[in-house]
């Protein structure tokens, strides 16, 4: 076990990127950048959620930081060791205290192994012999994560989709780790049970002091469980702030772009939505400068040229990479906006659609 | 097992038809019913449900997996096997009686006057055919004299309207050259491409990104405004529903357990099932420190149907009704305002009270 001070990261990374190259044959064809240089600390019992939209990186992130993935660049330090390289061994007493959560309750799970065996394999691997014996610490994790520990000799396929994802729960707090990385916990399952596991996790961190990295698509959940919040977008970082900044004070023009695009049950009708054309880039070739430029009606020449840094702004701890950033909670957006989105081109003309508040900040 | 023929069983909701002034409505489904005979007993995938689509307006189905919505609307396509599904009831079209129409029938109908956009467009294309002749081909089944010519400049002409930039170049693309949000505009051209007048579409935006789905939720209404069709929505995303749906048929075990205008149900939800997955869902506004109200148990098995309401093992106000939500299974009836219809043993004071005291502050209205 490591030890760690309550101030300082418990995880720290530094530049991390993965880059998979991509061949036809024997020619390669370049690199698919799915990670290009990422800076983000966790603090112990803090979760932080990574979401983005699908090809952003998040998982291939989640990914390296088990160590499930080798970092083509950047560090990775878990409470203050650097793990980047770790070998196997190295790394085993550290799968103690970092663990991860899988998006597939239905595949993640031996369908031979009863859900006994599945729980206890970490502890078995480890060469961990429990007080009171594997089983008694087996069904403690059962009962621990909702389920009934008698149920230990079932079979995953016995469980419903949202047993199983307790059972993946309870595998993953065998090893009573500091960190676990759940990538989608909840989006393989039914809505209504959906707010049982988001509950059950909420519980287990506050219960056992847990630090989360949180993957998810659904901005949703991710507020009611993450205590910060980066943005993704084609392997950057565009934004990274507390939940309060995030959700209601979003600078960088796709954050708020993404949330006004959730369908909110909450307001009928179509809502002043932000309209994004066009999908995003392929990470073989990301725009030059800016990454988000393509598709941000505020783009102008220099977000072609020089990609923005994730800074803070106003000496707060909110980092925006934009060099427009928006202020003020979202609203509804110009017309002159709609006008360009709704011709449904890939196209966008920045100069037609610049608001006044963006010439003000170019100025 | 029981034959189709049976009487109505006490606690059989009636045939409602939703009243709406104006037109006769396109699509009418009265009493559905469908059932499928498996090793393991007979499941009951749809247990009477009866609603209706005008022209120019957009159902809304909800409901967990399980729940009976896919295999309705599979039903109304007349897609199901005959040899293993029995199917009762009535499902008219334009005027058109489908349930018991020969296979030949109703394939004339699918694709020209009705139409279906599937969850997984990449499923649902042909990876060996590019994805414009896909589109001419569902053009010339249903317009036998139109030459390859005509057909191709009508795929090219959709593949245009539904947003994708140089439809012509695109038409001669695979599907996996296509994007997720490309491919999907591409089925949406597919099943518009006759025009139909009726649209059904299963979760259309489920495997979308929430940009993309902005998108593709924002062009079936623009291409409604412009086509004037009625159309199904079937998702499990309240979000969704409450931006697109005029109407909301919310399902529970095959069941229709609450329906009425999108604002009946979800700014005056009635039934108990409703509730919970209001109060479950997160949300955008409100606390988000505040925990979640999740449904507890899971959703039931069609094999094995809880006895009376189905929903009763999972209801926290079920021992409110004198045990009847365990023996009786409720009738659909009106829930005070025209149109809303709920299927709820409770007493409708009792309900209101329980939803002002227990459910408004935690769901909807927070």
């Amino acid at each position: 076990m490591t030890e760690t001070r309550a101030d300082e990261p418990l995880l720290r990374v530094r530049g991390l990127a993965k880059h998979f190259p991509v061949r036809t044959g024997f020619r390669s064809r370049g690199l698919v950048r799915a990670v290009d240089g990422l800076d983000f600390d966790v603090r112990p019992g803090e979760s932080l959620g990574l979401v983005g939209e699908s090809g952003c990186g998040k998982t291939t992130t989640g990914r390296m930081l088990v160590r499930l993935l080798e970092p083509t660049a950047g560090t990775i330090e878990f409470a203050g060791r650097d793990i980047t390289h770790a070998g196997r061994r190295a790394l085993r007493p550290l799968r103690q205290d970092l663990q991860i959560i899988f998006q597939d309750p239905y595949a993640s799970l031996n369908p031979r192994h009863t859900v006994g065996r599945i729980v206890a394999m970490p502890l078995q691997v480890n060469g961990i012999d429990p007080p009171g014996g594997v089983k008694q610490r087996v069904q403690e994790l059962l009962e621990l994560v909702g389920l009934n520990p008698e149920h230990y000799n079932r079979y995953p396929h016995e469980f419903s989709g949202g047993q199983r994802q307790r059972v993946g729960i309870a595998r993953a707090l065998a090893l009573r780790p500091k960190l676990i990385v759940a990538d989608e916990p909840v989006s393989a399952l039914d809505v209504s049970i959906q707010a049982q596991v988001v509950n059950l996790l909420r519980d287990l961190q506050r219960d056992l002091g847990l630090a989360f990295v949180f993957i998810a698509h659904d901005l949703a959940v991710v507020r009611h469980f993450c205590h910060r919040v980066a943005v993704m977008y084609l392997g950057r970082i565009v934004e990274l702030g507390d939940r309060a900044d995030i959700y209601e004070r979003p600078q960088h023009p796709y954050t708020r772009a993404l949330l006004s695009a959730i369908p909110d049950v909450t307001t009928l009708g179509p809502g002043g939505r932000i309209r994004l054309t066009g999908d995003v880039p392929t990470p073989l070739d990301p725009p030059s400068g800016c990454r988000f430029r393509t598709r941000c009606w505020k783009a102008r020449d220099v977000c072609a040229t020089e990609e923005p840094a994730l800074v803070p702004r106003d000496g707060g701890r909110q980092a925006t990479a934009c060099h427009f950033p928006e202020s003020g909670p979202v609203t509804a957006p110009a017309p002159a906006q709609r006008a360009v989105a709704a011709d449904g081109d890939e196209t966008v003309d920045p100069a037609a659609t610049a608001g006044p508040d963006a010439q003000e900040v170019a100025r | 097992m029981d034959s189709p023929e049976q009487p109505p069983r006490p606690g059989d909701p009636p045939v409602v038809p939703q009243q709406r002034a104006g037109e006769d409505p396109y699509l009418r489904v009265d009493d559905l019913r469908v059932r499928f005979d498996t090793a393991d007993g007979v499941v009951r995938a749809v247990d009477g449900v009866s609603f209706a689509v005008q022209r120019g307006r957009t159902l809304g189905i909800v409901g967990e997996s399980g729940s009976g919505k896919s295999v309705t609307s599979l039903a109304v396509l007349g897609l199901h096997d005959p040899k293993r599904s029995t199917i009762t009831g009535q499902i008219s079209v334009g005027g058109r009686q489908l349930v018991g129409l020969r296979e030949e029938e109703v394939r004339r109908l699918r694709g020209r006057d009705m139409a279906m956009i599937f969850q997984d467009p990449l499923s649902a294309l042909h990876p060996y055919y590019t994805v414009g002749r896909q589109i001419a081909e569902a053009y010339r089944v249903h317009h036998p004299r139109a030459g390859r010519r005509a057909a191709r400049s009508r795929a090219v002409d959709m593949l245009g309207r539904v947003g994708i930039p140089q439809p012509a170049r695109r038409f001669d693309q695979y599907p996996h050259e296509f994007s997720g949000g490309m491919r999907q505009r591409a089925m949406i051209a597919m099943a518009l491409v006759n025009d139909p007048d009726l649209l059904i579409a299963d979760e259309p935006t489920t495997a979308l990104d929430v940009t993309v789905q902005a998108q593709i939720l924002d062009l079936l209404a623009d291409l409604q405004a412009e086509f004037h069709s009625a159309i199904i929505l079937i998702t499990h995303d309240l979000g969704v529903v409450s931006q697109v749906a005029d109407d909301v048929l919310v399902m529970y075990g095959g069941r229709a357990v609450e329906q009425g205008g999108v604002e009946q149900v979800l700014r005056r939800p009635q039934h108990p099932y409703t509730w919970g997955l209001l109060s479950s869902v997160p949300s955008l506004h409100g606390d988000a420190a505040a925990d979640l109200v999740p449904i507890p148990g899971n959703p039931p098995s069609l094999i094995n149907l809880p006895s009376g309401c189905a929903f009763h093992p999972r209801c926290r106000y079920a021992a409110r009704t004198d045990g009847r939500s365990r023996t009786e299974v409720p009738s659909l009836v009106g829930a005070g305002e025209a149109g809303h219809l709920v299927a709820c043993h409770l007493p409708a004071d009792t309900r209101a009270r329980l939803y002002r005291e227990d459910v408004a502050h935690a769901g909807v209205a927070r």
